[in-house]
């Protein structure tokens, strides 16, 4: 009688459930998981990319000079300090919370940098670190209140937004703006920094270790997954994969190189990109952070420190709002009182959401950083180019930022019908 | 008078004890249950139970939810816990899995008397508790789930390969059948996600696994899944203390079952042998009334 139980056993594992969709070999699979996505509702980066396009096309259609190479480094310079306080915003997104400080904390991490080099004297690379040490621990303090004390982020952070903001404007003083020297950090941050002195073979170097270690890295983990007889991704997807960074790479190293190159502050801007993906993605600290974003009582009952992921997270973006800071400070050669300008605060939030990341915690990349600064940039240059006031800038951006929301919920709304949220 | 509660199977009281079991590998998909036909083999056992626990009581202010409450768990062993609600079935659960830390007794683990204060003591020792809210990250695929927080590490970085390959392993020894280890967990059904939740609590290793009403809200196939699946883990001889309002479930898999009643033990049942109704007696209490009360006090008078 019992002979007869070993056997099933084996037939059971290959039957295959009818819901599932098994991934066919090669390019038309690729295909058709791509189309299973999108109908639900995994949209990804696709309509930041699609709407990337249409905001191109339209201010070209309408200015011959956006799509000119100077444009294009004047958004690569200019959305690096706002891209940058949008970092540590996709990592409190992950939580599924919010962070409204950053903008103050950004224009306090400058005045005080400022004041320490400027005024007294102290170190640049000094005064620098203890500007970064000041938002990480007000990142930090803001993370314990709500952690610890359980006061909602949104209130926590919004008092820091103030609080912070005040504490700008004190240490400023009357005068409320400090000029910056153009040394140290603020000249690799400034507009007159370019990668290997904006030499042409540097934008290309930087192109072509970016494709390469793409490629390498996808072999490498095709290999081993290969070894160890579980699914990976087939040559063919590799292959599109590359040579669909290479041509975004190679096409932007070649456009900057026609104006001055590469600067300094987006080659920075990428590797903060670089760091951030692979400490979400491949690290157990970045897996903590979406096991709390997707369900906190789960991630409790798995052991995870909820409270010590909270406030870190919340250090990491007080960290990149100080970082952000000294940026957006040196774009601008000083530090003055506009510097915790709110406006910067709701760029870098649309900047995040328009690049994919959930309002609702636990989906996104770090890449939409760059994505939606691109959109936001590219629609604040073409506008300026177009002689629109500030007033009709602010309102197209508002639109796109709702427009990001509500592809955010209706996308969540499909995958919860879809079965996949 | 309830059947004399039997502690710890149907042993005989020393040092080891003889019970029935029903040989590993005796399970196939007919439709009747194999108990019925397969002849059971005479195992022994080692007498002292992985888990049991000692006159334990449990107040929450004045609310006394458990009194001198004994409960044993063998290894391989599925032992129901039963009771109407309010019981005490939830709490008498949360002190083993180190959620309320006991007033009184002894909790003892292999024998030996230990203390449980936190659920990392409970997860130490090896208890793994499934509750009853399924306690999986949705956003996450089923690898990360039963990876989270002992995720494998290779130089630093995430292992996604060897967790990827274990996870399948695991998956399959326990012939749990789901579309792909690599998609998110809310695209499972409710029964796949019972089995992962399930699966995930055998990461660690344990050696009793503590299933608050896994088959609460699940349909008939589904609850299936969950049922055979709670047979193999008494199959690789892990103790199975199981929660459910289903008698049906309860009988189908339990090997005994412990009956609480206003915080207290009333009763334990061999399931074999013993009829749902004096089952359900116990826990609604249906034999505790005047007439037996005063019966009761009559026999107290006349000794």
């Amino acid at each position: 009688m019992s002979n007869n139980i070993d056997a099933p056993a084996p037939a059971v594992e290959q039957a295959i459930d009818p819901r599932l969709l098994v991934r066919e070999q090669g390019f038309s699979g690729y295909i058709s998981e791509f189309k299973r996505k999108i109908r639900g509702g995994e949209l990804g980066s696709l309509p930041v990319i699609i709407g990337l396009i249409v905001i191109w096309a339209a201010f070209a259609a309408s200015n011959g000079n956006f799509l000119s190479a100077s444009n294009f480094e004047y958004i690569a310079y200019y959305m690096v300090g706002i891209g940058t306080l949008s970092i540590g915003l996709v990592f409190v997104l992950l939580l599924g919370e919010i962070d409204l400080s950053v903008g103050s904390v950004s224009g306090l991490s400058a005045a005080i940098f400022a004041v320490l080099s400027v005024t007294h004297g102290v170190n640049l690379w000094l005064a620098t670190i203890a500007a970064l040490a000041t938002g990480a621990v007000i990142g930090a303090i803001h993370g314990f209140v709500f952690a610890k004390i359980g006061v909602p982020a949104f209130v926590v952070t919004l008092a820091g937004f103030l609080g912070w903001n005040g504490l700008m404007l004190w240490l400023l003083g009357d005068t409320g703006t400090i000029n910056l020297p153009d040394t140290g950090l603020i000249h690799l941050f400034g507009g007159n920094s370019f990668f290997l002195n904006g030499d042409i073979a540097g934008a290309y170097i930087l192109a072509g270790v970016g494709v390469a270690a793409l490629l390498f890295s996808s072999l490498g983990e095709q290999g081993r997954r290969r070894s160890a007889k579980v699914p990976f991704r087939p040559t063919s997807e590799i292959v599109l994969r590359t040579v669909v960074l290479a041509i975004a790479a190679f096409g932007s190293a070649y456009v900057l190189n026609l104006h001055k190159g590469v600067p300094n502050n987006l080659v920075f801007f990428l590797a903060a990109l670089i760091i951030c993906d692979f400490v979400l993605r491949r690290t157990s600290y970045g897996r903590k952070i979406f096991a709390v974003g997707g369900n906190i009582e789960a991630s409790r009952r798995a052991g995870i420190n909820v409270a010590a992921i909270r406030i870190s997270v919340y250090a990491i973006s007080g960290f990149f709002a100080a970082l952000g800071g000294l940026v957006i400070s040196a774009t601008i050669s000083s530090a003055n009182q506009g510097g915790s300008d709110p406006n910067n605060l709701m760029m870098a939030i649309a900047a995040a959401v328009i690049g994919g990341t959930s309002l609702f915690g636990g989906r996104g990349k770090v890449w939409s950083a760059l994505l939606g600064m691109l959109v936001i940039e590219s629609i604040n240059a073409g506008l300026f180019m177009l002689g629109e006031a500030q007033s009709v800038q602010y309102m197209i951006t508002g639109g796109v930022l709702l427009a990001a929301v509500v592809v955010d919920s209706l996308s969540r709304r499909t995958q919860k019908s879809s079965g996949r949220a | 008078m309830l059947p004399d509660p039997v502690r710890g199977g149907f042993g005989v009281p020393g040092p080891g004890k003889f019970v029935f079991r029903i040989p590993v590998c005796a399970r196939d998909g007919a439709a009747t249950h194999p108990r019925h036909r397969v002849v059971k083999e005479l195992v022994y056992v080692t007498s002292a139970p992985v888990l049991a626990l000692r006159g334990v009581s449990k107040r929450f202010g004045a609310v006394q939810v458990l009194t001198d409450v004994e409960l044993e768990v063998h290894a391989g062993e599925v032992v129901a816990l039963v009771g109407d609600n309010g019981a005490g079935k939830s709490t008498l659960v949360k002190t083993i899995a180190g959620v309320h830390p006991i007033d009184d007794g002894v909790i003892e683990w292999e024998g030996r008397s230990v203390s449980i204060n936190r659920p990392q003591d409970a997860q130490h020792l090896g208890v793994a508790t499934v509750y009853q809210d399924l306690a999986l990250c949705d956003n996450l695929d089923v690898v990360n789930n039963l990876y989270l927080g002992r995720e494998l590490k290779r130089r630093g970085t995430l292992d996604e390969v060897t967790m990827e390959q274990k996870a399948q392993e695991l998956l399959s020894t326990l012939s749990i059948r789901i579309p792909s280890v690599r998609i998110p967990v809310a695209s499972l059904s409710g029964g796949q996600r019972q089995v992962v939740a399930i699966a995930r609590s055998l990461i660690g290793d344990p050696k009793v696994v503590i299933l608050d009403e896994p088959t609460a809200a699940l349909g008939v196939e589904q609850t299936a899944q969950v049922l055979d699946l709670v047979e193999r883990l008494r199959e690789r001889g892990l103790g199975v203390i199981l929660i459910s309002h289903n008698m049906v479930d309860v009988r189908a898999v339990a090997d005994r079952v412990a009956v609480l009643r206003l915080g207290k033990n009333n009763g334990t049942f061999p399931v074999h042998g013993t009829t749902q109704e004096t089952i359900i007696a116990a826990i609604t209490g249906a034999t505790d009334n005047a007439v037996t009360r005063r019966q009761s006090r009559t026999a107290e008078a006349t000794k």
